[in-house]
């Protein structure tokens, strides 16, 4: 390890002794101080790790994969290891809410607080694409956030309906109904379709009666009343959604209301059993009803429809 | 520091070379007692910080210091801070970082030669060598000497004191994170935290191996500090001079008797290199291996003594000062060398910002309230035709007691409010949230607008302690609702 012949014959410092590199800058000069010998072992010892290293990991990249090293390591089990460990860790919280019964979870504030968790995580993965991130619905498909539900809004009612979904065949227990297409099947006259519509812009407190309000009215009753109710308050067993109220799942002006009863709408739902855990469905109606629209459990019978955040508002 | 003859002319220079062990020898006067007593005050701080008590009532840990990460609280004496209050910490570091430049300017590398921890633990595993290895010439003895089993024991003894002091040194960094008698007791009884044995593993080691063994390298070679020191010294710093002017040209009294001219004052007893901590030569002139110790002052003056010249030959120097004296010019006041404009302005920042830091102090609340507002959506239509919004409310009470707060929302007429915990039944105009001593509540909150007052407009939240102590705090933010009322939109359910 020394410097060959070409650097014989260096300018000596004076002061330290030590010899100069040759380069000078503005008549800075660099001395040649040797490097401590240490720091060459600390250099070999690198070399050696990373020989153990090419050896014991994937080091070496090959035609289409790289070496796989003596360990056997990979990031892709690293990941599946690191998600097992976690799902692990959650075992525990998810057995416990397995065993509490759904409407039981709310004297458990920090049980419940992981089940509104792991639903909003397992709600990101699975209702997003429907529901949308806030759960604010879109056109066709229910906002959750709010206090209007189709087939109820109760923990209970919730978790049924995700089991087994809305209209989704292949579900002996879906919730199921269909409105027809009395425009489109000839059921009524598109002159009637208008008559009914303006009733229900009536009803709904949109347009102020009218003869054809009138007209609708009678048509109403005989056609629509016998699910949406004689005042078009809606009934969640046949998930007939309240036509007296603020909210549209199709939307409420004159357009939207003439396409929904000419060719009516039938929304679907997958039903979730089967496709999820029943724990991660639980946790799912948890954080569904957390949203701000839950109900309480309903007495003993299946209860009136109540709206008290709208009560409260009055 | 690879010294090699100076008078050797053209040999290669290796590239690598050994390290030659620096084993200083003893050495008396007034820079060593003052180095003994900063040493001492560094040490008593660093060990004895974490045992003061400090009563906070009972919802508090009652360590004067502690860095509670687990908590996320940081206790100084009567001061706590959250994380969201760093920036006194942050401040405290710009401070001290202000804080060397300004020691930098003034005194030179004072920090290098008195306060550093690297200095004041190779400080004390050099005085260790030498109450068991002797003096410097007794140690170079040994080392020469070949490994005999009395060496070998001699050896393992010095070993084991190093690693004895090195685990003191990492044991006591992680009574800074918890309550320190806890903690003690848990570390013997085996059931702290992991994180405490391995921190006082790493520590230990690092103290062993950077002060018993790497010393001087870690000042020359690791350390960025002296290559941003050289950057900042001036002509006005102090450093450690050689009075090259006085001393040279050096000899020993008997070559300055045979000597055709008179020498200088330098005896080139060799004494100021026997001494210094990084081994290096003071006599070829400032060097980034000076710490500026000044224990070469010590020596050399002593040398000087003992022939009867007067002291200073080696001693703390601005490069000003030395062009004076190289004149013959009287060396300037210290009063003159410290009120120099670099300083006060380095003083007035640190100063600022120091005084800045007390007035947040005093002038910080106690309780505070943030708001996020919900953005997805951002309201919600009711069926009834009111509108909701939610809020998420983060409220602290940063206070060593529970206090109860009313929340209310002003400026938005009708509006009622309801709580995760609450029915939407059990909406009302104000809430009472409870907030537990030292913590942060937080709360979803939601507002209930009804139809006739439901549009897009600014209000304030507040929430007021029930004790009716300090002023309620305040937040604006914005109540969202559908465009507009008469026109057609669609609204989704």
């Amino acid at each position: 390890m020394t410097h060959d012949s070409s650097h014989h014959g260096k300018v000596i410092d004076h002061a330290t002794g030590t010899a100069k590199v040759g380069h000078e800058w503005d008549g800075i000069e660099e001395l040649d101080t040797p490097l401590p010998r240490w720091w060459l072992w600390t250099f070999y010892a690198s070399i050696a790790f990373a020989l153990v290293y090419v050896v014991l990991y994937p080091a070496i990249p090959m035609l289409h994969s790289a070496s796989t090293g003596t360990l056997g390591w990979t990031s892709r089990g690293a990941l599946a290891g690191d998600l097992a460990h976690e799902k692990a860790e959650h075992q525990a919280v998810r057995n416990a809410i397995a065993a509490t019964p759904i409407e039981a979870l709310a004297a458990n504030p920090s049980l419940q607080r992981a089940a509104i968790e792991g639903g909003r995580a397992a709600f990101k993965v699975n209702c997003v694409q429907c529901h949308g991130a806030g759960a604010a619905g879109a056109k066709g498909y229910p906002n959750l956030n709010d206090d209007d539900w189709l087939w109820g809004g109760d923990l209970d009612t919730i978790q049924q309906t995700l089991i087994n979904g809305i209209r989704y065949p292949g579900n002996d227990q879906t919730r199921s109904s269909l409105m027809p297409s009395f425009g489109r099947d000839g059921i009524l006259t598109a002159a009637q379709v208008q008559d009914v519509v303006s009733h229900v812009r009536v009803i709904s407190k949109q347009d102020p009666a009218s003869a054809a309000s009138a007209r609708g009215a009678v048509l109403f009753a005989n056609n629509c009343a016998v699910c949406h109710g004689a005042n078009g308050e809606g009934n969640r067993s046949v998930g007939a959604p309240r036509l007296s109220d603020k909210i549209w799942l199709y939307g409420g002006d004159r357009a939207a209301l003439t396409n929904t009863v000419t060719n009516a709408h039938a929304g679907v739902m997958p039903a979730w059993t089967g496709r999820l855990d029943p724990v991660t469905i639980k946790m799912l109606a948890v954080y569904v009803h957390s949203l701000g629209g839950g109900e309480a459990a309903p007495a003993p019978a299946p209860a009136a429809p109540a709206t008290p955040a709208a009560g409260a508002a009055q | 520091m690879n010294m090699m003859d100076p008078n050797m002319t053209a040999a290669p220079a290796p590239l690598y070379a050994k390290r030659t062990a620096v084993l200083p020898k003893r050495v008396d006067g007034p820079f060593r007692r003052f180095k003994w007593l900063v040493m001492a005050v560094c040490l008593a701080v660093y060990w004895g910080t974490p045992w003061f008590r400090w009563d906070r009532g009972p919802h508090a840990p009652h360590q004067a210091v502690l860095i509670d990460l687990a908590h996320r609280r940081f206790y100084m004496f009567a001061i706590e801070i959250w994380p969201q209050e760093f920036y006194f910490v942050a401040g405290m570091l710009i401070m001290a970082g202000i804080g060397l430049f300004l020691v930098t300017s003034a005194v030179g590398r004072a920090w290098c030669g008195y306060a550093c921890p690297q200095t004041v633990w190779t400080d004390l595993y050099q005085h260790v060598d030498r109450l068991i290895d002797g003096d410097r010439n007794a140690q170079l003895r040994l080392n020469a000497a070949p490994w005999t089993p009395a060496k070998f024991a001699r050896r393992m003894f010095k070993w084991s004191v190093y690693l004895g002091i090195a685990f003191v040194t990492g044991g006591a960094w992680i009574f800074y994170f918890a309550d320190a008698p806890t903690l003690q007791r848990e570390f013997w009884t085996g059931t702290a935290a992991p994180v405490a044995y391995a921190s006082t593993g790493i520590l230990t080691f690092t103290t062993f191996w950077l002060g018993g063994f790497m010393r001087e390298q870690v000042c020359i070679y690791m350390c960025p500090w002296p290559r941003i020191q050289t950057a900042m010294l001036d002509e006005n710093s102090l450093t450690v001079t050689y009075k090259h002017w006085r001393g040279e040209p050096r000899g020993s009294l008997k070559e300055a008797k045979g000597a055709a001219n008179p020498l200088g004052d330098c005896i080139d007893c060799k004494q100021c290199v026997a001494v210094c901590p990084t081994g290096i030569d003071i006599r070829e002139g400032p060097q980034i291996g000076c710490i500026t110790c000044a224990l070469c002052v010590d020596a050399c003056d002593k040398a000087m003594a003992s022939v009867g010249r007067p002291r200073g030959l080696i001693d703390y120097c601005t490069l000003i000062d030395a062009e004076r004296e190289i004149k013959g010019e009287a060396v300037r006041p210290v009063r003159k060398v410290l009120l120099r404009p670099r300083l006060i302005a380095y003083f007035a920042v640190w100063g600022g910002i120091g005084l800045s830091l007390l007035f947040l102090l005093g002038a910080r609340e106690r309780l505070t309230l943030s708001v996020a507002r919900e953005r997805n959506p951002e309201f919600v239509q009711l069926s009834g035709g009111a509108v909701r919004n939610a809020f998420t409310l983060a409220l602290r009470n940063m206070e060593d007691r529970p206090r109860t707060l009313r929340i209310a929302a002003e400026g938005l007429p009708g509006a009622a409010l309801y709580t995760d915990d609450m029915a939407p039944g059990a909406a009302r105009a104000t809430i009472d949230v409870a907030v537990p001593a030292d913590s942060t509540a937080k709360v979803r909150l939601y507002a209930v607008v009804p139809a006739a007052h439901a549009r897009q407009q600014d209000f304030t939240l507040q929430a007021a302690p029930l004790d009716h102590e300090g002023r309620p705090v305040r937040r604006e933010t914005h109540f969202a609702a559908p465009e507009s009322e008469h026109e057609e939109h669609e609204e989704h359910e």
